[in-house]
């Protein structure tokens, strides 16, 4: 998640996490982390363990993917993948519900 | 069941084009310029397959897989076997000198996930579902899942302004990010052979641009990272670059 302010809103943590910030605090699947001080991008980083790096002479903030659960995957529960095809049409993993999915990550390098 | 190929490069859809229509796939080849598959499931290298199953759940985590027996274009074919010739001349070398020889990066690199058998284990998982041996429960598959303490996830944001910069034209803050985040997380072969291929490509071209990841003799105090492949790769124990978990 990049962004150029801290300031950011729950629904586009949401966007660029996954974590949905709900009444019991971050969640994901079936995982909930709790956010006593409500929410806000730097506790919720904290909480989720997430790294905060700073690029000042270009004025961002990346934020790296959530280590509290010191696992890639935090869940078996897939999570959504919104990406596009090479005529820039967008395509979700969930729209394969239903049907067993082979998911082969390649590149040209 | 659905294939869904997803090509992890962030220098835009073109670097991709050509291997996507020449496969003339029937199933959604996706392109992932941020590479979204190493933060959201933990893939780290290429090719990783993920197998998921009708209710949305993970049966096997990304891990190294592939159709069947290694078959290489022409061109890197024989790139190849020379690259293998040379070897096999420094391996003589070295026992003919009573040092111990110098592992083989062919070998090394087909040293771990055996190719052969994993079509096979994919093909049993499609019959049989959640009853097939190869078939992970949600807590295995978890625990199978790649580690990530606090570092990977600083390594996945350097990772990101360092492909945000080097869009938008900011290299020498790009490298700068690149080289933090694979000081972070050295077993993310994403995040390296991305790096890498982007300079090799500058400097080499042509079809084996990208596939040229570490300096050319005599041009290795100009090569801005602070690894490449074939020093990573000799660094690495047997079994390492592709893990066997079939």
């Amino acid at each position: 998640m990049l962004v150029d302010t801290l300031d950011v809103t729950p629904a586009r943590f949401h966007a660029d996490t996954g974590w949905e910030i709900k009444p019991e605090g971050a969640c994901r699947g079936d995982v909930c982390v709790p956010l006593p001080d409500g929410f806000s991008l730097t506790g919720a980083a904290e909480r989720l363990g997430m790294a905060l790096v700073e690029e000042p002479a270009h004025g961002l903030w990346a934020v790296g993917p959530e280590s509290v659960t010191g696992r890639a995957l935090v869940s078996a529960e897939a999570p959504e993948l919104e990406l596009a095809d090479l005529d820039g049409r967008t395509w979700r993993l969930s729209s394969l519900r239903g049907q067993k999915v082979v998911l082969v990550a390649w590149a040209p390098y | 069941m659905e294939i869904v190929t997803v090509s992890l490069e962030l220098s835009g859809p073109e670097a991709s084009r050509e291997f996507i229509e020449a496969a003339r796939p029937e199933h959604p080849s996706l392109l992932d310029p941020t590479h979204r598959m190493d933060t959201l499931f933990g893939v780290v290298n290429i090719p990783n397959v993920i197998w998921i199953d009708e209710r949305g759940t993970i049966a096997r985590p990304p891990e190294p897989g592939w159709p069947g027996a290694a078959a290489y274009p022409q061109s890197l074919a024989e790139r190849l076997a020379e690259r293998a010739r040379l070897a096999a001349e420094a391996r003589e070398a070295a026992i003919a000198r009573g040092e111990t020889p110098p592992m083989d990066l062919m070998t090394q690199l087909g040293s771990g996930q055996t190719r052969d058998g994993y079509a096979d284990a994919l093909r049993d998982w499609a019959r049989r579902g959640a009853g097939s041996a190869y078939a992970l429960t949600p807590d295995e598959v978890v625990a199978a899942s790649q580690p990530r303490p606090p570092s990977a996830s600083a390594a996945a944001a350097h990772f990101e302004l360092a492909n945000h910069l080097w869009r938008a034209g900011h290299r020498e803050a790009a490298i700068r990010h690149f080289n933090a985040c694979h000081r972070l997380e050295p077993d993310n072969w994403t995040y390296k052979r991305q790096a890498w291929s982007l300079v090799g490509n500058e400097r080499v071209g042509g079809e084996m641009g990208r596939l040229s990841q570490a300096p050319l003799p005599g041009e290795e105090a100009d090569w801005p990272f602070e690894s490449n492949f074939d020093a990573d790769v000799a660094r690495l124990a047997p079994g390492r670059y592709y893990p066997k978990t079939l």
